[in-house]
């Protein structure tokens, strides 16, 4: 019984992973910094990757994920700062010896060989015995549902099946971490939402540590164990989904993974873990201090999702409500955003509502109340 | 003293650094082209300075007497016979690169513009025949414009001239005609190249502002193909100036040209000093003339605006 | 509307065909007068034969040249496609100071007058008391061939996915067997093309071979020599017109190959394949 409460608001970072995971290091990546000239394209990155995890690194192009990543897979070597895999540091090992495995971007399917030879390429210099190698291939193919189609030539397969040899081709070889550099960016919307659920299933089913690099925030929310955010060379935010979605550490963050209305707040009180601030839309609100809070003045910024704003219909009344006037309406077929204004509010707020109850048909100069969580309210450095 | 003072840290950061320069891209592109470059270096670069060199020395008999002289530059800038080869030379090679320009543009136009599915088909077709060897089109002119050539005796059989005419060939047409047609290919392609570089829209926004075809063509497309005009000219002009088969062949004395006066100065005349003059004067001569052509060609560009 | 005309299609590939016939005829008529009975070339045609290809293998010094042109074909290819390889191996895969510039010095031989590299070549090997033969031959052709041979290389290694060698590396490979087995398979075809290219105009090339040989000819000089004869016409058209088919056949196929190899590496970028 007492576990009763936690169904509504689970608390665990791992809720999210299905999976137990070992708390054992995979990847430790130590104050790594890579210059081009006077550029950054990565400063002083630190980060931890569990055995077994399915990491994404989450960021606008030019933000450092890929050169972090391809230092991970040995392509790249840092400027200063130290990586390891598994343990053992991978200084000076180039990237045909670390244990490593990746899958690129434009997939590098050899053109000139067959699915089965681009499969078997890494084994051939094992030398296998026996009937080995044919049946690990007949395995990884399996593993991508490619059974039967090992005799096709790279070009004769459609975007979704090339990405799948690649994968193919990089489980093969039993890699300790599979390294996959925005694998799903060339194809198209509805494939790739198909390939997220298989990727994600593969990766539970083989148990390997996957680290996925994606511009895309609601890929890396829909597949990841964990996400790390960048931004300009820089690790912004490393958290779970939920997390990163729910509490993110600024602004910048906030806004990447989707809308977001910004509230301008005074600091009343702060302490350890919390902060009590005065907004003027929201009343005085008791909140949780991120992490990273760092106090500038006794200003703050609050934040709440679209979603996390609730239209009260007819005389429904909530504990906690504001209270203003429909200013513009946008059909989304599923749902509604609502723009709305609120007294006293520099901005509007931007809401979004399902269509089950007539969202849509609300008439632009309404007026309107809504409910909100407290909880769902936020503190943001800048 | 002071690795000694510092100990083993510094001295293995050295050798990592070495390290990373030996695989760093720079280094490792350089090596990689270093033996051609070498050889550019030692049978183009070299060879070229060698020929300088030798055009500022003097040739007795066999000897070759090294003191500075501007005697050779003297002779190949003055003597009537060395001045008039030149100017012909100069003559024939602009006039071939003005002709090859002007029926190469056309062609390459069609294949960018009209070329849809075929456009390989059509340059390869039109390179085809600059594959072959350059001795042998020169010789099939011969063929064509000779005395008994195929020409002749054509407008003969056709009943339009009553005998062979001898203006046909050795003169300088004959040479003009034959270089036009063994280098009609290499101005195609340029242009060709600058045509597909330019942006379709472009032509379709300047009809949309109220240009016709005919206006939007020369304000817009053929300024944007001037690069490829300057280097179709160029890849002409520049080796025209030097042909040695084709006066050879089908100049006859009137269409000598410098080559041929160079190539006499390194074999019966041996005198190798007169002949690197001429080569050194030929090829500041010809850069001159490439420079004006680019600089007149952009003015052209301009005014077309 | 007349305009429209001048710049339409109709117009300009009447000119298109004009201009074709322009190019191909005279190279034509080298067949047309190999096979003719008379020993002069002028209209009108007087009968067929082929006694003028009959009498070519039993002429010595034409041996001679043909297998002298054969053996400076063979080693002016190799040389100059091995040397075009590391060269556009270098330009389209690294980028370093002044690349440009030696790209430029190396493509120079293709628009210098062939006349004055010849007799610079000739001036040098004299000082250094090389004697003038057909390696002398051979030094000089690779020095012109090799711009070609970058061209459809360099045409052959663009567009060559760099991450093709970067996934054998990860999946182990070294560097030596990412070579053997992604690089060198993938662009085979372009290096066969190089080397056709690099014959062909070993074959055909006159001027530097002119200056640059001793006393052994090659085909195109030996036909130089022969010029002067009026009496040999009838055979040089013949041997002429075998040195065109051979020109056509061998730029065909490297055609082809080029474009294999074009396609293969431009393939990977085709994700919508």
């Amino acid at each position: 019984m007492p576990e009763q409460p936690q169904i509504e608001r689970p608390q665990s970072d791992r809720a999210q992973s299905d999976r137990a995971q070992s708390d054992r290091a995979m990847i430790e990546i130590r104050n790594v910094t890579r210059s081009y000239g006077s550029f950054k394209a990565l400063d002083d990155a630190s980060l931890t990757i569990r055995e077994g995890e399915f990491f994404s690194l989450l960021g606008p192009s030019g933000c450092g994920k890929t050169t972090l990543l391809r230092m991970i897979a040995g392509f790249d070597n840092p400027t200063s700062g130290s990586i390891a895999v598994g343990g053992q540091p991978m200084e000076g090992i180039p990237a045909n010896r670390r244990p490593t495995n990746m899958v690129f971007q434009s997939y590098a399917i050899f053109p000139h060989l067959n699915v089965e030879q681009n499969v078997a390429y890494g084994l051939k210099r094992l030398k296998l015995q026996g009937g080995e190698e044919k049946r690990r291939v007949e395995e990884a193919l399996a593993q991508v549902s490619l059974t039967g189609l090992g005799k096709r030539l790279a070009t004769e397969l459609s975007g979704g099946q090339r990405q799948r040899v690649a994968l193919a081709r990089a489980l093969v070889m039993r890699p300790k971490v599979l390294l996959l550099d925005e694998p799903l960016s060339a194809l198209d919307k509805k494939l790739r939402e198909q390939m997220q659920v298989e990727l994600r299933r593969l990766q539970q089913a083989v148990g390997i540590t996957f680290v996925l690099v994606t511009h895309d925030q609601y890929e890396a929310l829909a597949m990841s164990d964990r996400i790390a955010v960048m931004f300009g060379g820089r690790i912004a935010q490393v958290a779970s989904p939920k997390e990163i979605y729910q509490r993110p550490v600024n602004r910048q963050v906030a806004d990447f993974l989707g809308g977001m209305n910004f509230v301008k707040a005074e600091i009343v009180e702060e302490n350890g873990a919390s902060l009590i601030v005065d907004t003027l839309g929201f009343g005085r609100v008791k909140t949780d201090k991120p992490k990273a809070f760092v106090r500038n003045g006794g200003a703050a910024t609050l934040g709440i999702r679209p979603e996390r704003l609730r239209v009260l219909w007819d005389n429904a009344t909530a504990k906690f409500e504001v209270a203003g006037k429909v200013v513009e309406r946008h059909y989304f077929g599923e749902i509604t955003h609502l723009i709305v204004e609120i007294p006293g509010l520099e901005k509007p707020l931007s809401v979004t509502e399902t269509n089950d109850f007539g969202a849509d048909d609300i008439p632009v100069g309404t007026p309107i109340r809504l409910a909100y969580d407290p909880e769902a309210l936020v503190a943001m450095g800048d | 003293m002071t690795a000694a003072v510092e100990g083993s840290p510094p001295l293995r950061m050295t050798r990592a650094r070495r390290n990373a320069l030996l695989q760093s891209e720079p280094v490792q592109g350089f090596a990689l082209i270093s033996p051609t470059f070498l050889y550019a270096l030692i049978l183009l670069v070299l060879p070229i300075l060698v020929v300088i060199a030798h055009s500022f020395w003097t040739q007795h008999y066999l000897t070759i007497d090294r003191t500075f002289t501007l005697e050779n530059y003297r002779v190949a800038l003055t003597e009537p016979i060395y001045r008039d080869l030149l100017w012909r030379s100069l003559y024939i090679s602009l006039t071939v690169s003005l002709f090859t320009v002007i029926l190469a543009y056309p062609i390459a136009y069609f294949i960018s513009f009209h070329g849809g599915r075929h456009k390989s088909l059509w340059l390869f077709l039109i390179t085809i025949p600059f594959w072959t060897s350059y001795l042998l089109r020169v010789m099939s002119w011969k063929v064509i414009l000779g005395y008994n050539g195929v020409l002749n005796s054509g407008l003969m059989g056709l009943g339009i001239i009553d005998e062979p005419s001898t203006a046909l060939l050795y003169n300088s047409s004959a040479v003009i005609i034959t270089l036009t047609h063994a280098w009609a290919a290499f101005a195609i392609l340029p242009i060709f190249v600058s045509l597909e570089k330019v942006d379709r829209t472009l032509v379709e926004a300047a009809t949309d502002l109220g240009d016709g075809p005919l206006r939007s063509f020369l304000r817009v497309t053929l300024p944007l193909s001037a690069p490829g005009v300057i280097s179709a000219a160029l890849i002409v002009m520049i080796p025209t100036v030097g042909d040695y088969v084709t006066p050879k062949l089908v100049g006859g004395k009137d269409g000598v040209m410098i080559a041929n006066a160079i190539q006499a100065q390194f074999g019966k005349a041996a005198n190798w000093p007169l002949g690197a003059a001429l080569s050194v004067t030929t090829m500041l001569i010809v850069t001159l003339m490439a420079g004006a052509t680019v600089l007149i060609i952009r003015a052209l560009q301009r005014l077309a605006r | 509307m007349r305009a429209r005309g001048f710049l339409s299609g109709g117009w300009l590939s009447v000119y298109a065909f004009l201009y074709i016939v322009f190019l191909y005829l005279p190279v034509i008529f080298l067949p047309i007068f190999s096979i003719n009975t008379a020993p002069t070339p002028k209209f009108p045609l007087t009968g067929f034969t082929l006694q003028w290809y009959a009498d070519l293998p039993h002429t010595p010094a034409l041996l001679d040249a043909a297998w002298n042109s054969l053996k400076v074909g063979v080693c002016a290819s190799v040389l100059a496609t091995v040397l075009g390889i590391l060269a556009a191996r270098s330009i389209t895969r690294y980028r370093y100071p002044a690349r440009r510039a030696i790209h430029g010095l190396i493509m120079a031989p293709l628009v210098l007058p062939e006349v004055i590299v010849a007799i610079s070549m000739l001036l040098v090997m004299l000082q250094l008391g090389l004697s003038l033969s057909l390696f002398t031959v051979v030094l000089g052709h690779v020095l012109v061939c090799i711009p070609y041979s970058m061209t459809v290389l360099t045409s052959g290694f663009e567009g060559f996915d760099r991450s093709l060698e970067e996934a054998s590396a990860d999946l182990g490979e070294s560097a030596f067997g990412t070579f053997r087995r992604v690089t060198l398979p993938m662009v085979a075809p372009a290096i066969i093309s190089s080397l056709l290219v690099c014959f062909t105009i070993s074959l055909d090339e006159f001027i530097i071979a002119f200056f640059l040989t001793g006393t052994e000819a090659t085909l195109p000089i030996y036909i130089w020599g022969q010029l002067r004869f009026a009496s040999k016409l009838p055979g040089v058209l013949a041997l002429g017109t075998l040195l065109l088919v051979a020109s056509f056949l061998l730029m065909t196929i490297a055609e082809i190959l080029r474009r294999r190899a074009a396609r293969r590496t431009r393939n990977e970028g085709g994700l919508y394949a």
